[in-house]
């Protein structure tokens, strides 16, 4: 896809690609909040930007109105050929009735116990990078840490070796990060795929504990789950739980870098570590989803036509200073945070237990070892962003 | 203090069951209930109310007595 300019007006041309807005989008947020929370756009067909906290749980809860059948934040190219995947990534990318019995089926394997059974792992693996980046002295918060913890979780979910760890973050980025390069997503995509299609015809001969292998032996309503279905699932656990949670690692590590006070009442008193880690993930959500407009409508006065998109920005909601005191200020042991940030209504972030625990045991793990760190000198921190906002490189230093 | 669940806002965010575990009950698919009728024993009344206020949906409230 062509390179668009650079954003003028938010209001009438926004474009969440845009670098200003991956780099710092709270100041675009603040001023749309203000003079026009719903913004509007023709960049990559007309789409609508909500920004206040009750527009976007709102839109979230009218699923009448809003579909889920396009949740990408950028609409993917006409194609002529049949897809791949009929029915994209269920639940997520789905209304009901199909939204609601795949969910179901997805939902125990991101259950409190089944989530407790991956801790151990997860903390092991928490150490064993920490314990690299002491014997180095310096570190990347961002790519040597964050980005190295989801995707081992999720690789056991998914019954993949460790050794093939390292390739499916190279596919995640890929499909996620340059949706603007379509070779390169289409590239990442085309490895998720040949991966689970060699899972799936494994599972159904040799079936594992592995979540693929589960789903094939599973009924609906007296009949096997149709393959593209299953894969459709399992590509969503690996698209929508790694570069995800690793962002909101990453942010949450950027910000302690950035403010040695908050690192220093954290370590003081590790018992607000439950409330700090809903402040980040207030503070910097990382995920935009999309809606298509299913019939001509207007919402909160603006006129929508079928087949617009509608992004619900639920990390602008959670800065909303109508929903949030000091809505810019990250605190602590803020006592009352219905933030949004793995959604609201019926869509839910089906894997919202499994991102808790990972980014709590990473910042408890680095506090441990690290109670004291700052961003290296002269370090240049990278973002990506649109539809995942997170750091993409965190150089820091530990004294 | 007598509370409720409304099961039909309950979306799972399970954010009651990590303030309260001792009122709230959390099954494989993320529904809320609240456990002993939703009496809630005494002394756990300020965390309840934690639990009412960070609830996304606004699922849980306050049966008046």
């Amino acid at each position: 896809m062509a390179k668009l300019g650079p954003v003028d007006d938010w209001a009438t041309d926004f474009d969440v690609m845009d670098e200003a807005y991956i780099l710092d989008p709270f100041p675009i947020w603040d001023e749309l909040r203000e003079t026009c929370p719903i913004a509007h756009t023709k960049r990559r067909g007309e789409t609508w930007l909500l920004t206040s906290y009750e527009d976007v749980t709102k839109a979230a809860h009218d699923i009448g109105h809003f579909s889920s059948l396009e949740v990408g934040v950028i609409a993917p190219e006409e194609v002529d050929e049949e897809p791949i995947l009929p029915y994209g990534l269920p639940p997520i990318s789905s209304d009901p009735p199909l939204h609601t019995w795949t969910r179901r089926l997805l939902l125990p394997w991101f259950s409190h116990a089944k989530v407790a059974s991956y801790e151990t792992m997860t903390r092991e693996l928490c150490r064993r990078l920490i314990d690299g980046m002491v014997e180095d002295g310096y570190g990347d918060a961002a790519a040597g840490y964050a980005q190295q913890i989801p995707v081992r979780v999720i690789a056991r979910i998914l019954g993949v070796p460790d050794t093939l760890s390292d390739t499916f973050t190279e596919w995640v980025r890929d499909v996620l990060e340059f949706a603007d390069d379509k070779e390169k997503s289409q590239e990442g995509w085309d490895g998720i795929l040949e991966f689970m299609v060699t899972q799936l015809e494994q599972a159904k001969s040799n079936p594992q504990e592995d979540l693929i292998s589960q789903l094939v032996h599973t009924e609906h309503e007296g009949a096997p789950i149709e393959d593209t279905i299953v894969l459709g699932i399992a590509g969503l656990v690996m698209i929508a739980g790694i570069d995800t949670t690793w962002s909101a690692i990453g942010s949450s590590l950027w910000h302690l870098a950035t403010h040695p006070e908050d690192v220093a009442r954290l370590v003081a008193e590790p018992e607000l570590m439950d409330s700090a880690v809903e402040e980040f993930l207030r503070a910097y959500a990382p995920v935009t989803m999309a809606r298509v407009v299913t019939t001509d409508t207007e919402f909160q006065g603006c006129p929508m036509h079928e087949g617009d998109k509608v992004l619900m920005n639920f990390p602008a909601a959670n800065r909303d200073p109508a929903a949030f005191e000091n809505a810019d200020e990250v605190i602590l042991d803020r006592a009352q945070n219905r933030h949004v940030a793995f959604g609201s209504g019926i869509h839910r972030c089906a894997g919202s237990n499994l991102a808790r625990m990972e980014l709590k045991v990473a910042i408890e793990e680095w506090l441990a070892r690290f109670p004291a760190f700052s961003l290296a000198e002269g370090a240049e921190v990278t973002w990506a962003g649109g539809q995942v906002r997170g750091p993409r490189s965190v150089p820091v230093v530990f004294s | 203090m007598r509370i409720q669940v409304d099961a039909e806002k309950c979306q799972g965010h399970a954010r009651c069951f990590a303030l309260a575990p001792e009122v709230f009950d959390v099954d494989d698919y993320g529904q809320s209930s609240a456990k002993n009728g939703g009496v809630v024993p005494s002394g756990l009344e300020d965390k309840v109310r934690l639990a009412i206020d960070n609830c996304p949906e606004y699922a849980i409230s306050e049966i008046p007595e």
